[in-house]
């Protein structure tokens, strides 16, 4: 028997009253995307199947570069927001829930990073 | 008792009740792109990965993605990325409020089925002529 008044045990419940935020992110990662994606698919498509020499020096280049960090930023917090909506939508039950919306923050930052790090690595030349 | 359950309550029925429409395809299908890319981007990261390693396992990356198995899974990924493209182009409209009566939205569908085609043979033309 628990001495809450019936008020305080209803406080707080309903709607989770947060996400608006993740919603906005969404649309504003999507809108930077529009651009990033054509300068990031171009280059890419023409590089790949190319020696590395070749490679190497078209990514060394500050604007294939600076193009690249923005891309791989702006595309793992985007898929970090996509992923989350399908995970809330389709997984049922809280373990599993909480377990994948971990696995998709470790994923989309260790995809990052990666893809971040690489770049810059091959951009100053280490 | 009140609310044993909190945070582990069953989801509201979904996909499987609708009757399937075009338009419901297209907006699936902007998920599954979405999710699709999610994976296809890792072995996009793996060749600048490779990149940045050294010339032997850039060469091995490489030879992944542009053997056939890769180029096929690449010019998938490159469908479903412009697609998602066009698409997601139509839902930042519909954001804003445009684009909502019955015809716009039938329409504007074609035109992302039509230009997602058009950018794919696009890209992949530019591609091969560079190689």
């Amino acid at each position: 028997m628990s001495y809450q008044t019936d008020r305080q045990r209803v406080s707080g419940l309903g709607s989770a009253k947060d996400g608006t935020h993740e919603w906005i992110g969404q649309r504003i990662s999507a809108i930077a995307l529009v651009p990033l994606v054509i300068l990031f698919v171009l280059p890419l498509a023409i590089n790949l199947g190319k020696d590395f020499e070749t490679v190497r020096l078209a990514y060394g280049h500050p604007f294939n570069a600076i193009v690249g960090i923005l891309f791989f930023i702006t595309v793992s917090m985007h898929l970090k927001h996509g992923l989350q909506e399908v995970i809330v939508d389709y997984i049922h039950g809280k373990k599993k829930l909480v377990l994948a919306l971990l696995a998709n923050t470790a994923f989309s930052t260790i995809l990052g990073v990666t893809g971040v790090f690489s770049i810059a690595k091959i951009a100053f030349g280490g | 008792m009140a609310d044993v359950n909190r945070g582990d309550r069953p989801l509201s029925p979904h996909l499987s009740i609708y009757r399937p429409m075009y338009t419901m395809i297209l907006s699936i299908t902007h998920r599954i792109t979405g999710v699709g890319l999610s994976l296809g981007i890792v072995l996009v990261t793996w060749w600048f990965l490779a990149l940045a390693i050294g010339e032997k396992y850039f060469a091995f990356a490489d030879a992944v993605l542009t053997s056939v198995f890769g180029g096929l899974i690449m010019i998938a990924s490159l469908w479903a990325l412009m697609f998602h493209l066009c698409n997601g182009i139509r839902h930042l409209f519909w954001d804003a409020g445009y684009g909502f009566e019955l015809q716009t939205a039938w329409r504007s569908g074609l035109a992302v089925i039509a230009g997602s085609i058009i950018l794919t043979i696009l890209v992949v033309a530019i591609s091969m002529g560079a190689s």
